[in-house]
């Protein structure tokens, strides 16, 4: 049934394949259904806010490591959000710090990264013409912008955009007097999320189908790139989670506008104290985190299937375990929905519940530990090519490994008491899924800019471009957990007021001066990006010798893909360097007959089974015609 | 006029950066290597691996070491010991874990780099390494977790029944802290009675309020269980003793509450640490607004004896403000009078 689904849609957009020529420059790049374009415009507005994103931290972290210094001269940026000595006001701070977390999370690496390598990669590596709903995808792309419209404006606000943490935890969120960013700017914080939300579920439900429903002949699961595989359950995980951070955000909507109790109890603000009686905050963060713990994973799970299909392609090695990778983001999957309270051991929860959450979410570091043994193991006895997206995948396995690491300090409740909301965890999440998941985005950009723009990027500048930010990721986060063994609480304007607090001007001051260095020099890749789209060396079909089918396509792919019919798949992605082989890689598409040298022997009995196949196909078609 | 000469200073670093890029670039074209996929760069990459693993490793090994009494914070509670205890452990074992993991990635990098006379080995799976490393870290985590959940539920068990209560709550922006008095008794509260000086919506009709005292810091004996019952008055704060290892968010509309044991007085750590302006502080963990980062209360823990004495001293919150008597039900004013110390 799924098939014939399918095969019409095939027909359908091969029709429409026909007319590519006469599509208006609207259709085209704007208001496009091609994935591959969709793609384009996710990651180019990823981009966009990734350097709004960082220029804020770059911002905060001046602040941080300079605190006497006078800022007088961003004046003319921020106007009055520098105080009259010079200094960052302090409700702007927290504003900065939230829309930071916001915009990277969500925007960056949510958006920027689900949403340009699931849409550009999922057709092209399973083998279809497009998305399941070419519309709906370009709905989700119009969704996010929106979204990233409303929050934008937000930005401008005279009261300042949302201020409360990018969790924006009620009451200080649900009372509009709590703080400036309590007002307008959160009511507009909610309404993006909305769109946002919308705009991930469009999106996740169309990569689910399309990767059900869509793959070419012989492309089993069992067959499936890990690149695919990741952003199936990315957006498995997404498609399941993002309705209850909806639900949350109506509800903190009603209890804002409409007077209603959901997370407000018992308040006395500013003189005065509220009605609301019978609700409870610990709603809202049970909520929150019930995304907000899967999202980690949304933005982690992809970083991780770009990586696995880079560290193999350049090592020239098959991935190591490939069914062990599988069962792993599949238990990450699973687990990633039932650790969620490990946010809130310290937050009045229920002891037991603390207990229960503590051993569920030191399970997930098995799965976690088990990817990075086999990462390491596929870079055994390989061949390296250092590419920039290899380095950027090497890289990213190592700030997983360091800040995968301290996740077992955190995930344990009693030595959290001490660790909760100081630097240390935010060394540990910005390692592990900020600084992992953009250097698989990264990673990403580096492999696929052949394919996306037909001409490849400069490897030199690639290279300088990892090394200046790989060293300057570590310099400054390393330092953090110093600052969090100390007990420094995050979200902290100012150190000074404590005693306890004071010391570690220095490495503040050198972890500012790292920040803003390692902001600047994503300018190299900036430059990169945009110059090599248009002077880029002219790129070969397969530049980088990889097996999937995506390096099948003509160098710059049509609406459609592919210009004939879709090619077959006869084996798993990853046939490099096969002991008997002349080159040392096998492309999908090549079947077993033809390779009777490099076959294994339960592969020499795929053969029959091919030809059986073969046979199948001429006979449906002669009863068909 | 100085902000002119940056600009241009910039611009012309950028102009010489761009044509170094242009020129290597032309070179590239001319000698071919840009069509090549692996190029000297290759062997630059793979060796700054290892230049890179051994700076890393050894300015994180020198600072760590150097540094130890700056980023420790000395322990003072009886918990607190526990779980730094936990704290060195999971560092030993996961440490160790981190450095062999590392090196083995950055080593295979440069040893495995490419070479045209090689092939790399196709080593698709093997089960039994998977096994292994499934069910080690399995079993080492089971240990940290039997060990955590223990420490655990020891420091949230109920408090002893002896346990000095103090409630302490969070409002924007600063910590306000009410004895159970006498009685050691924190009388109940109401929101709505709420008010410039009653700042705790003390609930008058529970006689527990009479001989309750508000203090400017929080002063603790040593060696007694403390009690903190913790809540707050508007927003989301949280309570965060560093040196006590104590930690616990106060919510608007739920209690929450965490005891604990001081184990070594303010003039004891002032003694340890060499510093005799040394103090305990309090601090607020959970963002609250633009004054979070100021919400300080000093903790002043004192021997047993001196904490009885001060506690003596102290003077009844509706002592000091008897405007609040006519708050007390009828049938209550006499024993208010008494309990709260207006009349001896």
């Amino acid at each position: 049934m799924a098939t014939e689904v399918a095969q019409i849609d095939v027909q359908v957009q091969e029709d429409h394949h026909d007319h590519d020529h006469e599509q208006s420059f609207i259709s085209k790049y704007i208001f496009s259904t091609d994935h591959k374009t969709i793609a384009k415009q996710f990651l180019i507005t990823g981009i966009f806010w990734a350097i709004i994103g960082a220029a804020m931290s770059a911002i905060f972290r001046l602040q941080l490591g300079f605190p006497e210094a006078d800022l007088g001269w961003l004046k003319p940026l921020l106007g009055r959000w520098i105080t009259e000595t010079g200094q960052l006001d302090q409700e702007f701070y927290l504003a900065l710090v939230t829309m930071h977390g916001t915009i990277m999370v969500f925007f960056v690496l949510t958006a920027g990264l689900s949403g340009t390598f699931s849409n550009f990669l999922i057709p092209l590596q399973i083998g279809a013409r497009d998305m399941a709903s070419g519309f709906m995808n370009m709905l989700s792309y119009w969704f996010f912008f929106v979204s990233g419209v409303i929050m934008f404006i937000s930005l401008f606000l005279e009261t300042g955009p949302a201020s409360g943490g990018w969790v924006v935890y009620p009451p200080l969120s649900a009372i509009q007097t709590a703080m400036p960013g309590s007002g307008m700017g959160m009511t507009l914080w909610l309404i993006a999320m909305v769109f946002f939300i919308a705009s991930s579920l469009l999106g996740g439900i169309n990569y689910i189908s399309t990767v059900v429903n869509l793959r070419t002949k012989g492309m089993t699961f069992s067959r499936l790139p890990l690149t695919i595989w990741a952003f199936f359950l990315t957006a498995v995980i997404g498609v399941l989670a993002f309705p209850v951070l909806f639900a949350a955000a109506l509800l903190l909507v009603f209890d804002r506008s409409f007077g209603t109790s959901f997370y407000l109890s018992e308040i006395y603000i500013q003189g005065e104290a509220l009605s609301n009686v019978g609700g409870s905050p610990i709603l809202y963060q049970h909520l929150f985190w019930f995304l907000g713990h899967p999202e980690v994973y949304i933005v982690l799970l992809p970083a991780l299937g770009i990586t696995s299909e880079v560290i193999a392609t350049n090592s020239r090695k098959p991935i190591f375990g490939y069914k062990a990778m599988i069962v792993s983001m599949l238990g990450i999957t699973f687990l990633s929905f039932i650790v969620w309270a490990h946010h809130m051991f310290v937050s009045g929860l229920n002891p037991f519940l603390g207990s229960i959450f503590m051993f569920l979410t030191l399970i997930i570091a098995v799965p976690s530990a088990v990817k990075v043994f086999n990462y390491l193991t596929t870079l055994w006895k390989g061949n390296i090519i250092f590419t920039p997206a290899m380095l950027f995948s090497i890289g990213l396995v190592s700030v997983f490994i360091s800040g995968g690491i301290t996740g077992i300090f955190l995930g344990n409740s009693a030595i959290d008491i001490q660790l909760h909301d100081t630097y240390f965890v935010v060394a540990h999440f910005h390692l592990v899924m900020g600084a992992a998941s953009a250097f698989g985005l990264l990673a990403g950009v580096y492999h696929w800019f052949p394919k996306m723009f037909g001409r490849m990027m400069d490897a030199k500048l690639g290279y300088i471009h990892f090394w200046l930010t790989f060293i300057g990721i570590y310099a400054v986060f390393f330092p953090m957990h110093y600052i969090g063994i100390a007990g420094f609480p995050r979200r902290y304007y100012s150190f000074t007021n404590f005693d306890a607090f004071s010391g570690f001007t220095d490495l503040n001051q050198f972890i500012s001066i790292a920040a803003i260095a390692t902001f600047f020099g994503q300018f190299i890749f900036l430059f990169n990006f945009f110059y090599s789209m248009y002077r880029g060396r002219k790129a070969t079909a397969n530049p980088w010798n990889s097996n999937t089918l995506e390096w099948t396509t003509p160098i710059n792919p049509g609406h459609g893909n592919w210009e004939g019919e879709i090619p077959e798949v006869h084996r798993w992605p990853y046939d490099y360097s096969k002991p008997g082989a002349e080159d040392d890689f096998i492309p999908q598409t090549v079947p077993f007959s033809e390779t009777m040298e490099s076959n294994l022997p339960h592969e020499n009995d795929m053969i029959a089974l091919e030809k059986e196949q073969a046979e199948e196909i001429v006979v449906d078609e002669s009863a068909g015609h | 006029m100085f902000g002119f000469y940056i600009a241009l200073a910039i611009l012309l670093v950028l102009g010489i950066l761009l044509l170094i890029f242009r020129v290597t670039r032309l070179v590239g074209i001319v000698k071919g290597t840009g069509e090549k996929i692996v190029t000297d760069s290759n062997n630059v990459n793979a060796a700054m691996m290892i230049v890179f693993m051994v700076l890393f490793f050894g300015i994180a090994g020198w600072y760590s070491y150097v540094n130890f009494d700056a980023y420790d914070q000395p322990v003072a509670s009886e918990h607190g010991e526990l779980t730094d205890k936990l704290f060195w452990r999971t560092m030993w074992i996961t440490g160790i874990v981190f450095a062999i993991t590392n090196i083995l990635l950055f080593y295979f990098s440069w040893k495995y780099r490419y070479s045209a006379k090689r092939k790399a080995t196709f080593y698709p799976h093997n089960n039994k390494l998977e096994l292994i490393w499934t069910g080690v870290p399995a079993i080492v985590l089971t240990w940290l977790v039997i060990s955590g959940w223990m420490a655990w539920d020891g420091i949230m068990s109920e408090a002893p029944e002896e346990s000095e209560q103090i409630e302490i709550m969070g409002a924007q922006f600063q910590w306000s802290i009410r004895y159970g008095g006498v009685d050691n008794q924190v009388g109940d509260y109401d929101y709505r009675l709420i008010d410039a000086v009653n700042a705790h919506g003390q609930d008058l009709s529970d006689r527990s309020n009479f001989d309750d005292f508000i203090s400017n810091n929080l002063v603790i004996p040593k060696g007694d269980p403390v009690l903190l019952k913790i809540r707050a008055r508007d927003v989301l704060h949280s309570v965060f003793i560093p040196h006590m290892r104590v930690k616990m968010d106060a919510v608007p509309g739920m209690p929450t509450q965490f005891w604990f044991v001081a184990n070594k007085s303010t003039d004891e750590m002032r003694v340890e640490e060499g510093n005799p302006d040394f103090n305990y502080e309090l601090a607020c963990t959970e963002v609250c607004g633009g004054g979070h980062f100021s919400m300080k209360k000093r903790v002043v823990v004192l021997e047993p004896a001196e904490y009885a004495e001060w506690k003596i001293d102290q003077k009844s919150w509706l002592s000091k403000n008897p405007q609040y008597l006519s708050q007390v039900p009828e049938n209550l004013k006499e024993l208010a009078l008494v309990t709260a110390g207006i009349n001896e």
